[in-house]
């Protein structure tokens, strides 16, 4: 027997599924959109999510670059952008700045989106209140009514222990001023990213079967109290052993043969991007 | 300095897969699909069920290709399920109307029809059978051709008689001991199409159920048995055998019956299990009644439809002080591809999120080593 | 202590609770067959039946009543824990008293808990997150009300818990590790973190030892003292009503027989449920 697979792996029921409830989730920022997440030759918890996103809406004329933990060629992106080039034949790039559609897991790209990119975040719980409230119906409610107090007591409960906000990625923030958004395990470094951004983000999580979505120019404000800010990761005093750089999310490394600890830039693509014009 | 690009990635994958397939080969062997099918029926069944498709040679092709996983071979089965379009619905499938090949009641020592014990490992001594080291294709084919010479057990009209054989629960109903429900004929939700909200309705859930991992459906069922559900079903009934599945004329709005078409037979395997609930809104005038706990699964798998029928019943019951009659808690977690999926992501890097971890952590401890300096002397 | 006597900040009119459909014979109006508050065909209870009462500023109103009589049910509807099957209510913090508070909307309602009402119940555990800390548990009520600052937070939690003797040492555990009273007291003190102008009270001392019971009623009455709130206290112990309350209702299978100033109801009782009751104080 034959086996014919569609454009993009889906049928187009699927697919017109999909976008529905993509556009619904654009109409209103930051609000989580049930839809019917398909199973995928790739596994739950893999980033299924965003890439029935991607699926959705990539045409032939897209250019993808998928990265996984600010990496091209860490193994999940890798492993991602095989099961799209083999379904769909379209061009694939590391450089950022030539991608039109962009996945990734647990980081934005150091590089400035435009208007004519999409940001895709794989996500594995959307509900920014499931440590406060188990109950999906609860918290539908509690999205409905607005009653977010479940999310600063949680910062200010950490706050009492230890004096700081501890959240490490996934930091919540309000959408819009109306909801109160999961933006993704991605490091505090990047929450101000998403604030007015050019490009459209869209978060897809495919186990729990929701994909919301931050549209462009959307306020985007990381949860904080008035005298306890929305801080970032530290990095002072530290820079990247490859290209120099001080500003950009870096990775915490031990060398081989010496033992001493070293830093390099996360966003491998923009690491090479600076040695290469430095080189030039 | 030349332009640096490093493809080591992709490359490791390469090398993964291959080192994959060499762990399938290495002894030599193929598995073919036709030994297979012919040898791994429980298995094949049990991959179809979760699944949730029903095509043996594709379960065995599937299960070949997993080298035997029911993780991995119910993965690939429901990744090939998404590519498929699907535009129609069978008719309602009726189990009264089964080829029961299996049919036992534990709810009554005798029942109309009799009891079938059929194929079954229950009635075996579950004793490691060295024998069948030396099977082989002779061997085999001699045990056939003696077993199909054996007389039937019974006569003739007897063996048509399988086929119309009467629900206990029927029998009940008439008693008056089973609350007769009007058919309703509402289309259920297609929980594969449309995504499941809370409160679901018994649809849904029995959707769910039947789809679910059978280890886990099983686990939360003998919870529920063993104190944490409250409930203690006796089977009313258990059948397994082939079921005709028809479809309606797509371009006829309402056909008529006897105008369906005949797609073919699926093995199924049902449980209707009792339980007793009090009944009436009236305080004064409660009675007791049964209720039904319905379990129906695709293929020979009857410990999950059993246990299915118990966890219908606690979800219909609803308990509060139970988990087991939560149904988020139950129904978000029986999924196999889920689950698994869901668990082995952890094997994913997490660093960057792990270094977000690392700088609060490190946040912490210099605030501590500050405190003790100036607690020291 | 003066009432402001021309405006009640709380008006409830007719308010009914009905749990069960209902059939002809128990909807037939002042034919109904009723067994108290139950009807014996279809096993409807009516909890509240047509209650109507006000609640001033700055005063106590009690509502006495054995088991059953649907008092904490009122307490609970006032609070939207139920949803009343008919009636009015009117608050004079919520568009002056002019909008039918059970007709609001979900997120109105909402509002209104969190900047209008405080609630004590008789568990701790409805009242209270248990796995968070007892400071947190005030914070989170005045993050409800829309405070954003930390310090001022802490530094209103504090007061509260000290002002209910709860020791500074242990406003961080969480309340499972208390006590039944300090549970209680914490509860009080959260209820209070807003500054409601109305504070509802349910069976708040039952179940506790009755040192501890005193040791409560007497927070109540400080707190009553030097705030002023308004408070509707509910309890079936008359003696703990006589003890705190300025006016009192009686209720009795869903409905009011008989209102007035709690001490001319303890002299001078008129319904026979009420000198039921009142001949039976120790």
């Amino acid at each position: 027997m034959n086996i014919y697979y569609n454009f993009a792996y889906f049928d187009e029921g699927s697919k017109q599924e999909i976008r529905r409830a993509i556009l619904k989730a654009v109409a209103i920022p930051g609000f989580q959109v049930p839809f019917a997440s398909r199973e995928m030759p790739i596994a739950r918890g893999w980033g299924t999510g965003g890439l029935q996103l991607t699926l959705a809406l990539i045409g032939r004329s897209d250019i993808l670059k998928v990265i996984d933990q600010g990496c091209d060629e860490s193994v999940n992106a890798v492993s991602i952008k095989r099961l799209v080039t083999k379904t769909t034949g379209v061009d694939i790039t590391d450089i950022t700045e030539r991608a039109t559609i962009i996945q990734s897991r647990h980081r934005i790209p150091e590089v400035p989106l435009t208007t004519d990119q999409i940001l895709v975040l794989q996500v594995p719980i959307p509900e920014p209140l499931r440590h406060y409230e188990p109950s999906e119906m609860a918290t539908q409610k509690l999205h409905a009514e607005q009653e977010y107090s479940g999310a600063w007591l949680m910062l200010f409960e950490q706050i009492m222990h230890y004096r700081h906000m501890s959240t490490g990625a996934d930091h919540p923030v309000l959408v819009h001023n109306r909801y109160v958004m999961a933006p993704s395990p991605i490091p505090r470094y990047d929450n101000p990213k998403l604030n007015y951004s050019p490009a459209l983000v869209l978060l897809g999580a495919g186990r729990e079967k929701k994909v919301y979505a931050v549209p462009p120019y959307t306020q985007v404000v990381s949860l904080a109290f008035q005298d306890f800010p929305f801080r970032v990761e530290n990095f002072s005093g530290k820079t990247c052993r490859l290209c120099g750089y001080a500003a950009a999310y870096l990775d915490e490394l031990v060398d081989d043969t010496t033992g001493t600890t070293f830093f390099q830039c996360n966003d491998t693509s923009y690491c090479f991007k600076r040695r290469n014009e430095t080189a030039l | 300095m030349a332009y640096v690009a490093v493809k080591g990635g992709a490359q490791a994958i390469e090398a993964s897969i291959r080192r994959l397939k060499f762990e399938r080969l290495k002894r030599g062997r193929v598995l073919g699909v036709p030994e297979a099918l012919a040898g791994l029926r429980s298995l094949i069944d049990q991959v179809m069920s979760e699944g949730s498709l029903y095509c043996e040679a594709l379960a065995a092709l599937a299960i070949k290709q997993a080298e035997g996983s029911p993780e991995e071979a119910v993965f690939v089965l429901r990744a090939y399920r998404s590519t498929l379009p699907r535009k129609y619905y069978s008719k309602t499938i009726e189990p009264q109307a089964m080829e029961v090949e299996r049919r036992i009641s534990a709810s009554f020592k005798d029942i109309p029809g009799g009891q079938i014990l059929g194929s079954s490992p229950d009635y075996t001594h579950r004793m490691l059978d060295l024998t069948l080291l030396d099977e082989s294709d002779v061997s085999v084919g001699l045990w056939l051709r003696e077993f199909t010479a054996l007389p039937a057990a019974t006569a003739g009209n007897e063996a048509a008689s399988l086929r119309a054989l009467p629900k206990v629960a029927q029998y009940l109903r008439e008693q008056q001991l089973l609350p007769h429900y009007l058919p309703d004929d509402t289309p259920p939700a297609d929980v594969t199409k449309q995504s499941v909200q809370f409160p679901t309705t018994r649809s849904q859930r029995l959707q769910m159920l039947t789809r679910g991992q059978t280890g886990a459906v099983t686990a939360l069922a003998y919870a529920a048995l063993r104190g944490y559900g409250g409930q203690h079903p006796t089977v009313g009934e258990l059948r397994v055998g082939q079921v005709p599945v028809y479809v309606d004329d797509p371009l006829q709005a309402e056909a008529a019956d006897g105008e369906a078409y005949y797609l073919g037979q699926v093995k199924v395997t049902e449980v209707e299990a009792l339980v007793v609930k009090s009944a009436g809104k009236n305080a004064q005038k409660k009675s007791l009644t049964f209720a039904l706990g319905y379990g129906l699964c695709l293929g020979q798998n009857e410990t999950k439809a059993i246990a299915m029928s118990v966890l219908d019943q606690c979800l219909e019951a609803g308990d509060p002080q139970y988990p087991t009659h939560n149904e988020e808690f139950v129904l978000m977690h029986i999924d196999s591809v889920e689950a698994t999926g869901f668990i082995s992501h952890l094997k994913l890097p997490h660093y960057v999120t792990f270094q977000s971890k690392l700088d609060s952590i490190r946040r912490t401890s210099d605030r501590l080593a500050e405190a003790a300096k100036e607690c020291a002397p | 202590m003066v009432r402001d006597v021309e405006n009640p900040i709380l008006t409830v009119r007719n308010l009914s609770k009905r749990f069960g459909l209902g059939c002809r014979q128990c909807q037939s109006g002042p034919t109904s067959h009723l067994d108290k508050n139950y009807c014996q065909n279809c096993g409807t209870v009516y909890a509240c039946a047509e209650v109507s009462f006000d609640l001033y500023a700055n005063e106590v109103l009690g509502i006495v009543g054995e088991s059953g009589s649907g008092k904490s049910t009122l307490l609970r509807c006032l609070y939207f824990d139920e949803e009343p099957s008919g009636g009015e209510v009117y608050l004079s913090a919520y568009h002056h008293g002019e909008k039918n508070v059970v007709l609001a909307s979900s997120q109105q309602k909402r509002y209104i808990r969190n900047h209008t009402l405080g609630m004590v119940y008789q568990n701790p555990v409805l009242g209270l997150k248990m796995n968070f800390s007892a400071i947190g548990n005030i914070a989170e009520k005045l993050i409800a009300a829309g405070t954003r600052h930390v310090a001022d937070m802490e530094g209103r939690g504090h007061e509260l818990l000290q002002h209910v003797s709860i020791p500074l040492a242990r406003i961080k555990e969480t309340p499972k590790s208390f006590s039944g009273g300090m549970q209680q007291r914490v509860q009080i003190a959260k209820a209070l973190s807003n500054n409601p102008p109305i504070l509802l009270l349910d069976e708040i001392t039952t179940g506790l030892d009755l040192s501890v019971q005193a040791s409560v009623l007497d927070l109540i009455k400080e707190i009553r003292r030097s705030t002023h709130i308004s408070m509707l206290i509910v309890s079936h112990d008359l003696a703990v009503i006589r003890m705190m309350a300025d006016r009192t209702i009686v209720m009795l299978d869903g409905a009011i027989v008989e209102a007035g100033v709690t001490d001319q109801i303890l002299e001078d009782p008129q319904h026979w449920h009420t000198q039921q009751l009142v001949y039976s104080l120790l």
